[in-house]
């Protein structure tokens, strides 16, 4: 008897993993597909690449690649220098007020930057960031996650070592750069895979700071290709989604015992 | 070395806060009129609008809807790929892949899913001799259709969570619970499920500012419609500020949702252990 449940249960999982993934395995054997074969599920009509050639003279995806390639690194270098050092004032020195600098900090877990985006349109526009990168990057670059990632990570850090490496001579830059940041590489590994896959991911704040294909991010770009109104049919935006997800989705398969550890460490997103 | 990054927290975040609640109490300047303090004008007139009414009523179901079936999901998810199941992997992978795609791409994949006609459903349905629905194009379907896609997309992100705290209940608890003669079904329901508890207040607390921020896909598969049937509060927030322009409103509703967010950051601080979360 519990022979047979053990069968239903894993029966059941398994059906749940495959209508799970089905969305993404229908839209990949679409994009190969001509649309009229792929509307009539017709299972063994051929392989065709028309598709990605029609979707990649659509729409300069080049640009767009190279656009959220940017920009996840424009934001990772920030996000990297700014959580670094308020992690580190955070986490060993002493100043006046931290406590409620901490929680004033913490707070920003909730003001979520995709609520605040008329007032932080205006600001891009004017520091004069609208319809570039860094102001598509800019309003994440102080992630209170980072901030507190980083602080709980220095936290663990001997004070030993920073005493030792005082001794020796090293200035405060000095010991943040060459005892505590080597020491934390697991969190920044960790922080960087969570922000590269939210940053590539996001749409609505680049939607609403850029303008042109210049700057416009894959996500942007990839709604506006498959806008229903420019009655591009469905292979052809299956194509389309698949190129743009390629990237992360590979890197992911490829990675992903350290894709699932980064999440699980960096707990919140 | 905190400046730069309170000097960016202030720009991006704490002067944005106290701008919105600014602009929330002024009227919309025109050529000819304008802007003048109006008080909580703008507050009354979002309540008098019956559109917002029904906006918040469709987030209220989104947030009904999402939060307790994607924790079920995501549980029944972590009990299943945390057991000894043959193709344990493959249904890792597969639970977990949604979560890296962008909502954009999920909701393109959803679109075909959905099209009335030649759409997978309405193919399957046909089989069964249903009738074709316009899923996305009907008020009775279309905030249905949104939520299903947001519960596939954050349900195997929620797993991870629930998949770490597995991991750390010790298992001599389940070899004391075997000697007991308790069944898996007693174990589960007795001791896994009262250990994951603070993973579970966790994952509603995420679940919660999901059902505020998780909207993208209405740009691809409604755009809030039909007649506002799918609209959500965030995606009313980006409409009334750049495509009717109306940015006092706009403010005003955005004060209301961080005041939302503000409870729910409070009743985290107040009712949720934090130890068990931040190691």
């Amino acid at each position: 008897m519990t022979r047979f449940y053990a069968k239903i249960e894993a029966a059941g999982a398994i059906l749940l993993a495959l209508i799970w993934i089905s969305p993404l395995v229908y839209a990949f054997w679409a994009a190969f597909h001509s649309t009229s074969d792929a509307v009539n599920f017709t299972l063994f009509s051929p392989w065709t690449l028309e598709n990605f050639r029609v979707a990649w003279d659509g729409a300069p995806w080049i640009r767009y690649f190279l656009n959220t390639f940017m920009l996840v690194t424009v934001v990772l270098i920030g996000q990297f220098i700014l959580t670094t050092l308020a992690g580190f004032s955070f986490a060993k020195l002493d100043f006046p007020g931290k406590d409620f600098v901490f929680i004033l900090v913490l707070m920003q877990l909730f003001i979520l930057p995709e609520v605040l985006i008329v007032e932080n349109y205006a600001m891009v526009s004017r520091l004069g960031l609208f319809d570039s990168i860094l102001g598509v990057g800019m309003p994440y670059m102080a992630s209170a996650f980072g901030i507190f990632l980083m602080r709980q990570s220095f936290k663990s850090v001997p004070i030993e070592l920073h005493e030792a490496a005082q001794v020796e001579g090293c200035g405060i830059f000095g010991i943040l750069w060459k005892v505590y940041v080597p020491l934390a590489r697991p969190t920044y590994i960790a922080y960087a895979l969570v922000s590269v896959s939210t940053h590539w991911n996001n749409f609505l704040w680049p939607l609403i700071v850029t303008n042109s294909p210049d700057t416009r991010p894959l996500t942007v770009g990839l709604s506006i290709f498959a806008a229903p109104e420019n009655g591009v049919d469905i292979s052809i935006i299956s194509a389309a989604t698949m190129m743009s997800v390629a990237p992360l989705l590979v890197a992911f398969l490829l990675f992903q015992r350290h894709f699932v550890q980064a999440f699980l460490r960096a707990g919140i997103k | 070395m905190l400046s730069p990054a309170a000097l960016l927290l202030t720009t991006f975040a704490f002067y944005p806060s106290i701008a919105t609640l600014w602009a929330s109490v002024f009227s919309r300047g025109t050529r000819r009129k304008p802007s003048k303090f109006i008080g909580g004008e703008n507050y009354s007139d979002l309540f008098a609008d019956p559109t917002f009414l029904l906006v918040v009523k469709n987030n209220l179901i989104y947030a009904a809807a999402t939060i307790p079936v994607s924790i079920i999901i995501a549980l029944s998810m972590a009990l299943w790929a945390n057991s000894k199941l043959p193709a344990r992997g493959f249904i890792r992978t597969a639970y977990f892949t949604p979560t890296v795609l962008p909502m954009i791409a999920a909701a393109n994949l959803w679109l075909f899913f959905y099209t009335p006609g030649f759409g997978v459903l309405d193919q399957i349905g046909s089989l069964f001799g249903f009738q074709s629905v316009n899923w996305l194009g009907q008020p009775e379907t279309a905030l249905w259709a949104v939520i299903i896609v947001t519960i596939w997309k954050e349900a195997g992100f929620f797993m991870i969570f629930y998949l770490a705290a597995l991991q750390t209940i010790p298992p001599d608890l389940k070899e004391a619970s075997d000697i007991e003669g308790a069944g898996r079904w007693t174990y589960t329901r007795r001791i896994v499920l009262p250990l994951l508890m603070p993973t579970t207040l966790f994952i509603m607390v995420n679940a919660m500012i999901n059902s505020v921020k998780l909207i993208d896909h209405l740009f691809i598969l409604t755009k809030g419609g039909p007649s506002d049937a799918s609209k959500l509060i965030l995606y009313y927030i980006w409409e009334m500020a750049f495509a009717f322009f109306d940015a006092p409103h706009a403010a005003a509703l955005t004060i209301l949702v961080l005041a939302v967010l503000a409870t729910v950051a409070a009743i985290q601080f107040l009712f949720i252990d934090r130890r068990t979360h931040y190691q």
